[in-house]
């Protein structure tokens, strides 16, 4: 498992890139890697912005079946999010963004797990399976 | 930070994106622009996104305001180039990329441009 600091924009470059060479490694279609890799963009941007900075986990896991996946996790320290629901609701924003970012990115990938209380910080833990 | 440079052939601008964008470049590639279409007042923008491996929901959001800015100068601006992985996964992220146009590759759009009324 590989960890990354968000600690700056090009951090969030870097954990892009990294996502990028672990699903393509990992035999993600194209289409799959873009998909992973704009999800990861997303939260590693969260994290930064709405959690004042934090950390991107990149692990290569295998299904019970076999298949291979690649499981990102990000976690901060930040203030974390009061309203579950409404963060992952599509339009909702509780900045200038356009609310696409928790919500969209759950579209993106295969399974998708957000932890998060007021203070306590937020962790999102997502994987993208290959086919 | 990367800087993205903008070139102007005719009456139009012209800019391809090479580099791996972070949201910073993407907000000095927007001032960038404003200031050459004032400047130039050119009628068209082409940006040629073929090198772009990913657009997310900042990148997407910005170049939609690049196209509304340069309506606000009298020009439209063209996305070009964009990849099938991409379009695929901005559809599926949920952003239409509205008010700006776009093409499959730089020929296309330069003759959207000139094709306009």
């Amino acid at each position: 498992m590989d960890e990354l600091p968000i600690r700056s924009g090009d951090d969030v470059v870097r954990v892009r890139q990294h996502v990028r060479n672990a699903a393509a490694t990992s035999g993600l279609s194209l289409v799959d890697q873009t998909k992973l890799v704009t999800a990861a963009s997303e939260l590693a941007r969260n994290t930064l912005i709405h959690g004042g900075g934090g950390v991107a986990r990149v692990e290569v896991v295998k299904s019970p079946t076999g298949r291979t996946g690649i499981k990102l996790h990000f976690a901060d320290e930040g203030p974390g999010i009061p309203d579950l629901n409404l963060a992952l609701t599509d339009g909702w924003t509780s900045g200038t963004g356009l609310g696409l970012g928790l919500s969209g990115s759950r579209r993106l990938v295969d399974e998708f797990d957000l932890k998060s209380e007021p203070g306590a910080g937020t962790s999102v833990v997502v994987v993208k399976w290959s086919r | 930070m990367d800087q993205v440079p903008i070139l102007k052939i005719g009456q139009t601008l012209f800019v391809s994106i090479q580099i791996d964008l972070q949201d910073e470049s993407v907000m000095l590639l927007q001032e960038d622009l404003a200031a050459e279409l004032a400047a130039t007042a050119a009628r068209g923008v082409i940006i040629d996104i073929t090198a772009v491996e990913i657009v997310d929901s900042f990148i997407g959001r910005m170049l939609a305001t690049i196209g509304s800015i340069s309506r606000l100068f009298d020009a439209e601006t063209v996305i070009v180039g964009m990849r099938p992985a991409v379009a695929i996964t901005l559809t599926e992220l949920g952003l239409s990329l509205n008010g700006v146009r776009t093409a499959l590759n730089a020929e296309k759009g330069l003759a959207l441009l000139n094709g306009r009324t």
